[in-house]
């Protein structure tokens, strides 16, 4: 059903956790259809320094999550704006494809939490 | 690694006992039970051997079974055959909100095609109230179709005040009984049950096979048509190793269900009190006791996620199911769970453990010991989780 990738991800997931004081903070999805993703994001001159996340949802709700903070850590806020839901998908090799859009969301909440840093910066 | 199969409602392993009678048929008694030969003959006579085997276990008469292949075909030919018999009388049906989809998707397929449908609303535990059903009756009602026992939450509605209702309005009563059939007693006569839908492979016979108790006298219309095999209800040669194997199980169940139903019972009990004892936050779905299927678990952790919980249980070799969307391939959770007033989000986090045969006490306490573990990584992860201890701390 799921890949090898998709399974490491479900089993260790990287980054799990809250960040005190975050610079900004998304969260998509809603109880309703399953799954909930919140990205916390520690960000120091435009670069993401540290990254963490917490889901409720299935086993790709989870890998996905896990697999957005490693691929957006280090980069710089415009970089990660360009991940999207479909590269964090490739790169786990692929995932089930009832799993593409129910809980497939993770860059999504990379970039809400990107566009909380930037309102809460702007002011 | 130890497996812990416990997901016997989604399929059961065929008994030894079974398959070694099914070979014979495969092998050495081959013939088409519609042959004059000494080989055809043979395979007849294993045919209605079975057909007294399974007649056996509902109270039935032989001639009233109808084989088939399965437990949908027995829905689909019990609805649409009797809607086809009686549309000059009717064309309103009453079902259930918690029926299995064999039935639910069949009773739709008719709305769509000028028949009218009400659905029967459940209660908190997933029981049907028989005067619900009385309320829903017209005159122009000419099927009844409810299940005995939930696959998900195995709430055992009361069958025999609903067929006696039928019956006294002479509407004909169908009853999806594949989760209930050799777990708790089924009589046909006495709960006044025109059509019966049984399956063998949940109850260790093989799959792909099935039956329809039709009540002697009942006008149904064929949704197979040809040979003219089963008196024309279901055309197609026989399935005999099938047929064969699901009369042996039928057999087997009958021998076994009463001391098998009261020990499934105390697994069942042990399993869902050691669950609440140590998990917090967890709401069983379904009745308690004797109301419910004795093999039945099912029970909503909350703030964490069917499928999740699936993937870790099955990486300790624990085999379950869930009614989370993750796992119908829909978006929605399951129908049953939403019909009982859960919420979406504590309908996703359910969990289903379904018991047989083989499980063992060692085999609850092995559940025991792995699930705590698996709940608290899950709801470490968990942002619902999060809110609630963070609102608890705040009560405080």
């Amino acid at each position: 059903m799921y890949s090898e990738k998709v399974m490491d991800h479900f089993t260790n997931p990287r980054n799990v956790g809250e960040i005190p004081d975050a610079d900004g903070i998304g969260e998509v999805g809603n109880p309703v259809c399953g799954d909930i993703m919140r990205i916390y994001l520690d960000i120091q001159d435009d670069v993401i320094k540290d990254v963490k996340f917490k889901t409720f949802g299935c086993g790709a709700a989870v890998a996905t999550s896990s697999m957005v903070t490693e691929m957006v850590k280090g980069k710089t806020i415009d970089e990660a704006l360009e991940v999207t839901n479909a590269a964090v998908a490739e790169a786990l090799d692929g995932l089930p494809p009832v799993k593409m859009h129910c809980s497939n969301l993770a860059a999504d909440a990379v970039h809400a939490a990107i566009k909380d840093y930037r309102d809460k910066h702007q002011k | 690694m130890r497996r812990v199969y416990l997901d016997y409602s989604a399929t059961t392993p065929v008994d030894p006992e079974v398959a070694q009678l099914m070979m014979t048929y495969y092998t050495e008694k081959y013939g088409n039970p519609s042959s004059v030969h000494g080989f055809g003959q043979e395979a007849k006579e294993g045919l209605e051997k079975a057909r007294e085997q399974v007649a056996t276990l509902i109270g039935a008469q032989p001639t009233e079974i109808t084989f088939t292949s399965g437990g949908t075909e027995a829905d689909n030919l019990a609805i649409l055959g009797t809607a086809d018999a009686q549309q000059k009388k009717g064309k309103h049906i009453i079902t259930s909100a918690v029926e299995h989809h064999a039935v639910l998707e069949t009773c739709e397929y008719l709305e769509k095609n000028g028949f009218d449908l009400t659905v029967v609303p459940v209660d908190e535990e997933g029981f049907i109230d028989p005067q619900a059903v009385a309320k829903a009756i017209r005159p122009d009602t000419i099927l009844i179709t409810i299940m005995h026992a939930n696959n998900e939450v195995g709430t055992i509605q009361p069958i025999a005040e609903i067929g006696k209702i039928a019956q006294e309005k002479g509407i004909i009563f169908h009853v999806d009984a594949v989760q209930s059939l050799g777990k708790i007693p089924i009589d046909v006569k006495a709960m006044n049950i025109d059509l019966l839908t049984i399956s063998s492979h949940k109850i260790y016979g093989p799959k792909g096979v099935g039956a329809l108790y039709i009540r002697k006298g009942v006008k149904l219309t064929p949704r197979v048509f040809g040979g003219g095999q089963e008196k024309k209800r279901r055309s197609g040669t026989e399935n005999l190793p099938g047929i064969v194997g699901f009369g042996k199980a039928c057999e087997l169940a009958g021998e076994r269900m009463e001391e098998e139903e009261k020990r499934l019972a105390v697994l069942r009990d042990k399993l869902m009190d050691g669950i609440l004892e140590r998990v917090d936050y967890v709401k069983v779905n379904g009745p308690r006791g004797d109301k419910r299927l004795p093999n039945n678990v099912n029970v909503s952790i909350l703030y964490v996620e069917g499928e999740s919980l699936l993937l870790s249980l099955d990486m300790m070799g624990i085999a379950a199911s869930s009614g989370s969307a993750c796992t119908s391939g829909s978006l929605d959770p399951s129908h049953v769970l939403l019909a009982m007033g859960l919420k979406h989000e504590v309908a996703h986090g359910s969990l289903r453990f379904s018991l047989g045969r083989q499980n063992t006490e060692a085999d609850i306490d092995y559940v025991l010991e792995k699930l705590p573990a698996i709940v608290d990584r899950l709801r470490a992860m968990s942002p619902l989780y999060d809110q609630i201890l963070h609102n608890n701390a705040k009560v405080q």
